[in-house]
């Protein structure tokens, strides 16, 4: 159970070798966390990621996931809520593609839309109802400020994010009054190895600062979570500019 | 081959419920049990749906007690008759749905009082029982279920028992202070205080400072029936835990003026407006708390043998119905600890670092405690008790009071389950001694796990 703070003491992280997803749970440990599920393709990173958490105290369980493959997603993760109640998850799975590339491979432009989007839809249907079934929990949603406003550099990514930001709102508004709290994260650029080699955006953020900001949040029971927050009116300005002004952006 | 039609869905659809500090709210279905019959068979059928249940009475425990998330709760209050008054020898034989208000109105014209009040008269019999609750009074009279005499229990295997402290000590000692986890209680036989009037003669001082403090209460708490003190954790330096002392008895008849004697057993709750719904957001902080706490150290009109209703005396913020509301849609934590006597070091190490870390904490309540109850999980034992409540969202409040209770656990004391909302599950195991029984004596009783609430969850109870 999440104690007054909202702090858990059971968490999946779907993604789990994800830097910001192990950045939270370490974070988590520090305070209630006692028992981790590691959800992701199976792969020694996947073990040493267990192995390090191990080593922090809390019981680790690694287990095969993919985005890929929804149909699977039901018998997976059902295993893991019939071991015990979970009080956090945070779907933390994603991949941010090559949109230079993918404009030219329909097919690998695909793949980033259903890794993000489509297994997204049915990772967080699947807990969500798990969360709804035991009348507590949180789910934390991994969005993007890139699916805030579809850009020219990353527009395949970003439509992907846009999606999955609609679906987890929309999906904290059905479980509404269930117990449940569903929370959409909103980075910015965070240096992990998923933005390695990448021109730095403006606001650059840490793996830490969000595993901060989804503490904080699970504490306040907050919507959605900006990051850094000073974020949030920067975006609502971008939001409204003028289609002519916002192309020529260098962004 | 036939298939059977669906079973009728009657269930109530899961509603969110919370604590008394609004805290990590879970949903659950509620249901209110009108007889006897209705509560065993809802329990039943809790049994089968793999979630369980608990009771609840009036939901005045501040944490995730009477909180049962994804399976049932049982609302106790539909059962609240008096079955039978005894007024020669003070007993009262009641639904555990009854609360110490109606009690108290009930019994006060007949010239007798409840064994033990808390803070608050909205608190159920089974509440009371459950907490194993302790009132000003605890260093003369020990703790509510002390005078019961028998209460009847529904157990998790179906069961009714009739149980005494003679003729079952092990189960009824269980259940007192068992936060509900061995049974529902329905029914209980309770003995009571003869009383001459309804007002308190109360003596009221300050204390400069905490030393100041613990030597009056030290000094001569053993003259009053009653007594507490109210102390400001805000106040920094020489004035750390100055205090208003209040201390008292029912006021004997010979005390009461002659238009007061006319009805000396008149019960007179008075009550306030509730605070508005809405209440902005970082409205406590410790500038107003401060200045709130100084006003009222100020105010405090010392002297001795004043009359006093009995609700000015006992229940102060009963006058203000919802104030638990001022604290936001945060919610608040209610932090009570004791410590025992020798180890006064660790007490004023904790007022200071509450000091230092700026809680924005109302006026606290420290009182001494008397001798313990034999209750498994009953919190009080001889010692000093201290009651602070703080606004949930204070930053860093979650790490310090892990540190506190380092401090608790270290010198023996204990937190208090009826308003923890927040404790570590190891912390608890080196807090209640007896807690490896408690858990042995549920597993026998309860063997399919029918009785559980988000508590027992999240300290693994
Ligand atoms: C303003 C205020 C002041 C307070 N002051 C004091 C004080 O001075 N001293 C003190 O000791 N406490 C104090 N309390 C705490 C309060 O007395 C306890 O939490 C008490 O248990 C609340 O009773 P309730 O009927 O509201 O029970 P709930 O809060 O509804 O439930 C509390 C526990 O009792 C169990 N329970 C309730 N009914 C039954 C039943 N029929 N059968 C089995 N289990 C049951 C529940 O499962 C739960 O574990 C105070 C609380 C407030 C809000
Ligand atoms: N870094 C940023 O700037 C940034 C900004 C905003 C939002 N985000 C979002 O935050 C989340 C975490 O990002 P991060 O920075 O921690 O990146 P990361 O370290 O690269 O983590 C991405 C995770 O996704 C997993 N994954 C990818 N495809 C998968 C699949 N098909 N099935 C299962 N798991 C798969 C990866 O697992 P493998 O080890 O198996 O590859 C890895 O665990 C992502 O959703 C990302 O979009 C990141």
């Amino acid at each position: 159970m999440k104690d007054a703070f909202g702090a858990p003491q059971t968490l999946l992280l779907l993604g789990g070798t994800s830097e910001i997803g192990l950045a939270t749970a370490r974070r988590l440990i520090a305070r209630r966390t006692r028992r981790v599920y590691l959800a992701g393709r199976p792969s020694p990173a996947l073990e040493q990621a267990a192995q390090d958490l191990r080593a922090l105290g809390a019981e680790t369980m690694t287990v095969a996931f993919d985005a890929l493959e929804p149909d699977t997603h039901e018998e997976v993760l059902g295993k893991v809520f019939a071991d015990g109640d979970i009080d956090t998850v945070l779907l933390a799975f994603g991949v941010l593609g090559d949109q230079a590339r993918d404009e030219q491979d329909p097919a690998a432009a695909a793949r980033v839309a259903q890794t993000n989007y489509t297994g997204g839809v049915s990772a967080a249907l699947v807990c969500g109802t798990a969360l709804q079934h035991q009348g507590h929990g949180s789910l934390v949603v991994l969005s993007s400020v890139a699916g805030e406003r579809a850009r020219r550099s990353n527009f395949i990514y970003g439509s992907s994010k846009a999606g999955l930001d609609a679906f987890a709102q929309g999906l904290g508004d059905a479980l509404h009054g269930c117990g449940v709290h569903v929370m959409v994260v909103r980075p910015g650029f965070v240096r992990t190895r998923m933005t390695e080699g990448r021109r730095e955006a403006p606001m650059a953020t840490t793996a830490d600062a969000v595993a901060e900001a989804v503490e904080a949040g699970l504490r306040r029971r907050t919507e959605v979570v900006w990051v850094p927050a000073a974020l949030r009116p920067v975006m609502a300005a971008l939001r409204l500019m003028p289609r002519p002004l916002f192309r020529r952006l260098p962004l | 081959m036939a298939v059977l039609p669906p079973a009728p869905d009657t269930a109530p659809a899961p509603t969110p419920v919370s604590g008394w500090g609004r805290t990590a709210p879970t949903a659950a279905r509620l249901l209110r049990p009108a007889s006897y019959e209705e509560a065993a068979a809802a329990l039943r059928e809790a049994a089968h749906s793999g979630r369980g249940a608990i009771a609840r009475g009036l939901g005045r425990a501040y944490g995730d007690a009477a909180q049962n998330a994804g399976g049932a709760v049982l609302d106790m209050t539909g059962l609240d008759r008096i079955h039978e008054i005894d007024a020669v020898n003070g007993l009262v034989v009641c639904d555990a749905g009854v609360s110490l208000h109606k009690l108290m109105q009930v019994l006060l014209p007949l010239g007798w009082f409840v064994p033990v009040t808390p803070g608050t008269r909205y608190v159920t019999v089974g509440g009371a029982i459950s907490a194993d609750i302790h009132g000003k009074n605890h260093h003369v009279s020990g703790s509510f279920s002390r005078h019961v005499r028998a209460l009847e229990l529904l157990t998790g295997d179906g069961e009714t028992r009739l149980v005494t402290p003679q003729d079952e000590p092990e189960l009824f000692w269980a259940t007192a202070g068992g936060m509900g986890l061995t049974g529902v209680i329905l029914a209980a036989t309770v003995e009571l205080l003869p009383v001459r009037t309804s007002l308190m003669r109360v003596d009221t001082e300050r204390a400069a400072d905490l030393d100041d403090l613990m030597a009056r209460l030290a000094a001569n708490d053993h003259r009053y029936r009653y007594s507490v003190a109210w102390i400001d954790l805000l106040a920094r330096g020489a004035r750390t835990g100055r205090a208003v002392l209040t201390r008292g008895d029912h006021a004997p008849l010979d005390a009461l003026g002659a238009a007061a004697r006319r009805d000396p057993l008149a019960f007179r709750p008075g009550r306030l407006p509730a605070p508005p719904r809405m209440i902005p957001e970082g409205l406590l902080t410790r500038r107003t708390v401060g200045a709130f706490n100084e006003f009222w150290y100020r105010k405090a009109r010392t002297g001795s043998g004043r009359l006093q209703r009995l609700s000015t005396f006992f229940h102060p913020l009963d006058g203000v119905p919802d104030w638990n509301r001022i604290y936001g849609r945060g919610g608040f934590v209610q932090y009570q600890f004791v410590i025992g006597y020798g180890h006064e070091e660790a007490l004023r190490r904790i007022v200071r670092r509450i000091g230092a870390h700026g809680c924005p904490s109302f006026l606290a309540v420290l009182k001494r405690f008397g001798d313990g109850d034999p209750g498994w999980l009953s919190f009080p034992m001889p010692g000093w008790t201290l009651a602070l409540d703080i606004p949930a969202a204070m930053p860093g409040l979650g790490a310090l009071l892990d540190e506190l209770d380092e401090e608790v656990a270290a010198v023996g004391g204990r937190v208090y389950l009826a308003k923890d909302s927040r404790l570590r599950p190891d912390m608890l195991a080196r807090m209640y001694p007896r807690l490896d029984d408690f858990r042995e004596l549920r597993a026998r009783y309860d063997p399919h796990g029918a009785l559980t609430s988000d508590l027992a969850r999240r300290l693994a109870l």
